[in-house]
């Protein structure tokens, strides 16, 4: 197990470096200047040559992106050209915002998906499964923005129960969840139909497997085949859905950011895009890498735990 | 015949299926006596699964007992309540499967697996442990307490189905049924296995009912003999009077097509002309007839009954009411 841990954080540092230096290369082949971009059409050729020094564009293209990784390792993304304050500090800033959203989200998802995919797999065919499958499918096509739209207009607007917009004070921890309740209603809807299908299948397959026959046969409670002997199979798909998905929302969440005007990667992502301040998105896009390296590592790391016989496939 | 153990009486088992009501098992009558291997032999979809998922009560949800009683240590295992019959299972009766790389938890390990199969017992974790680590070394697994930390993937079928036949004996129950427990090996495990099964039943005094689709393991092990042919017991007794003296057609074509029993060379092996009948919709004549090389005005009609051979060989066909 600790050698594959090892080997699976490796190779995810590998797919990080790869992956920024991918990155660096795809931003250096947009065409236009970025100095002139960033001043202007009216800048005077001095202006742009100081910005070109100051941006360190001047310099050969091996040198750029040698400076870019040693920065890198020191923890510094440049600095912001608009408000002159480093990239670090504002992605680090506005990370939290979406990692809870995130988080939160996906928490919700699984304490709803998952016991309800296991109780549709359990009473396969019944009322309850087939009400259970037909509402899960509806959640699953359903687009975020439009869950964060209604949820805005019916728990916000019309009933008043939810704050409609921001993240809430700084240091209200209560305000702060208050306002965490619909967006992660918006973005986990989704996923509780997802999940909800995933587990039903996986469940379905592996309570016809002839292992659980014999957990029966051995005169085993119902509870532990279930729950013991069969989820901890059924789980294994899950997981590492959960991994990648996690990593997907992180540029996804931004419409629900966008709706609920909340602060977070998505809109920083966006905002900086529209303004092309260039700095910042490159520092909130590594960002978003690191993390979707990170929580597909997770996820792996957690079904090698679970499963002892995927610990010798790296 | 001793003191029978279980007794199947008129056991029928339909199942629901698409275009009706498959019979998948008709009028069946078995005898397992106290202390005795007894076989049972029949080809594929004769019903052998079907009979040991009645025994312990782990039919699928399409499949229904309609007729008959498993009388079992003085009970009616189809009386009994979920929970009644759950205790049995494990501790009275247990289970030796068909193929042992699928048929333990691949994401347990040994240790997992064997002790929480002793759930019932008050005992502490370490004796229970200790418990594990005596069966398996009574089944011939070398240094057992570094493999029992292991997971099934990490063993080979052999060793696994040594591992399964551990696990079943542990609680030490009367009754081992063991649903072709070789098929899946190769033919020297296979003789490992039935030794292990014999030495086992030896020591441990249990009654084994032993599946089989092969004729040869079934006169190596067996003190008794059941030939099954689609979904009904044609002919049983022991296994020197039916292997010696097969009186039903079935079982006498079934040892021709014996390849052991063939002594000329041949490119061509017998056959029994003929596909299995359809269980949906039953003709109300002998199974066989469709199939049988010998058939009397009688056989298309009526059901053979069950008649004695000699005492203790009984065969349903209607040429020994001839």
């Amino acid at each position: 197990m600790l050698l594959y841990i090892v080997k699976r954080t490796a190779l995810g540092v590998v797919i990080v470096l790869l992956a920024v230096a991918l990155l660096f290369c795809m931003i250096h082949l947009i065409p236009g200047d970025p100095a002139r971009i960033i001043l202007g059409p009216r800048a005077t050729p001095e202006l742009i040559a100081a910005m070109s020094v100051r941006l360190g564009l001047d310099l050969p293209f091996p040198v750029q992106i040698a400076r870019f990784f040693a920065n890198l390792l020191r923890g510094d993304l440049g600095m912001d050209v608009i408000t002159n304050r480093p990239v670090v500090e504002i992605v680090l800033g506005q990370l939290p915002y979406t990692l809870w959203l995130i988080f939160l989200s996906i928490v919700f998802a699984g304490l709803i998906g998952i016991p309800l995919g296991c109780y549709s797999a359990l009473h396969r065919n019944t009322l309850f499964d087939r009400i259970s499958g037909f509402v899960s499918v509806s959640f699953i096509t359903t687009p975020s923005f439009v869950v964060a739209l209604y949820a805005l207009l019916i728990f916000a607007v019309a009933l008043k129960w939810f704050p409609a917009v921001g993240a809430g004070d700084k240091g209200d921890l209560l305000d702060q969840a208050v306002h965490l309740v619909l967006p992660v209603f918006s973005i986990g809807l989704a996923w509780v139909g997802y999940l909800a299908r995933l587990v039903r299948a996986s469940m379905l397959e592996v309570m016809q497997e002839s292992h659980i026959r014999t957990a029966r046969a051995f005169g085993l409670s119902e509870r532990r085949v279930i729950y013991h002997y069969a989820l901890k199979l059924a789980i294994l798909p899950t997981v590492s859905v959960i991994g990648v998905g996690m990593g997907f929302l992180l540029s996804s969440a931004l419409l629900t950011e966008i709706v609920f005007a909340r602060p977070g990667i998505g809109k920083l992502i966006y905002d900086s895009v529209i303004t092309r301040n260039y700095p910042v998105v490159m520092g909130s896009v590594l960002v978003s890498t690191i993390l979707f390296v990170f929580s597909t590592t997770m996820s792996d790391l957690i079904n090698a735990w679970l499963d002892p016989r995927t610990r010798k496939t790296l | 015949m001793t003191e029978p153990l279980l007794t199947i009486r008129n056991l029928s088992v339909d199942y629901r299926i698409d275009t009706g009501r498959l019979q998948a098992l008709r009028q069946i009558n078995i005898d397992v006596p106290k202390g005795s291997i007894v076989g049972v032999v029949g080809e594929s979809g004769c019903g052998k699964s079907t009979l040991i998922s009645s025994i312990i009560r782990l039919l699928p949800h399409n499949a229904s007992v309609s007729n008959g009683t498993i009388e079992f240590e003085g009970a009616n295992l189809l009386d009994l309540s979920e929970n009644e019959m759950r205790t049995m299972r494990g501790t009275r009766i247990s289970i030796v499967f068909q193929d042992p790389m699928t048929s333990l938890n691949p994401v347990l390990s040994i240790e997992q697996q064997m002790t929480h199969i002793q759930y019932r017992d008050q005992r502490s974790t370490s004796d229970k442990l200790n418990k594990s680590l005596a069966m398996l070394e009574s089944v011939g697994i070398a240094d057992p307490r570094k493999r029992i930390t292991q997971y099934p993937h990490e063993y080979s079928g052999g060793m696994l189905q040594r591992i399964s036949i551990a696990m079943a004996l542990q609680a030490q129950p009367s009754l081992l049924i063991a649903d072709e427990p070789t098929t899946a090996l190769d033919a020297t495990l296979e003789v490992q296995i039935i030794h292990l099964l014999k030495d086992i039943q030896a020591e441990f005094g249990c009654s084994i009912l032993f599946i089989s689709h092969h004729l040869g393991v079934i006169a190596e092990l067996c003190d008794y003999v059941v030939v099954m042919y689609a979904g009904e017991v044609v002919e049983q007794g022991t296994v020197r009077d039916v292997f010696h003296n097969p009186a039903h057609p079935y079982t006498q074509k079934l040892l021709e097509c014996d390849p052991a029993g063939i002594q000329t060379k041949t490119r061509i092996l017998p056959v029994i002309p003929g596909e299995i009948p359809d269980l949906v919709n039953l003709s109300g004549g002998c199974i066989f007839s469709s199939r049988c090389h010998c058939v009397l005005p009688d056989c298309e009609t009526h059901i053979p009954q069950r008649r004695e051979v000699t005492s203790g060989h009984s065969a349903n066909c209607h040429l020994l009411s001839a």
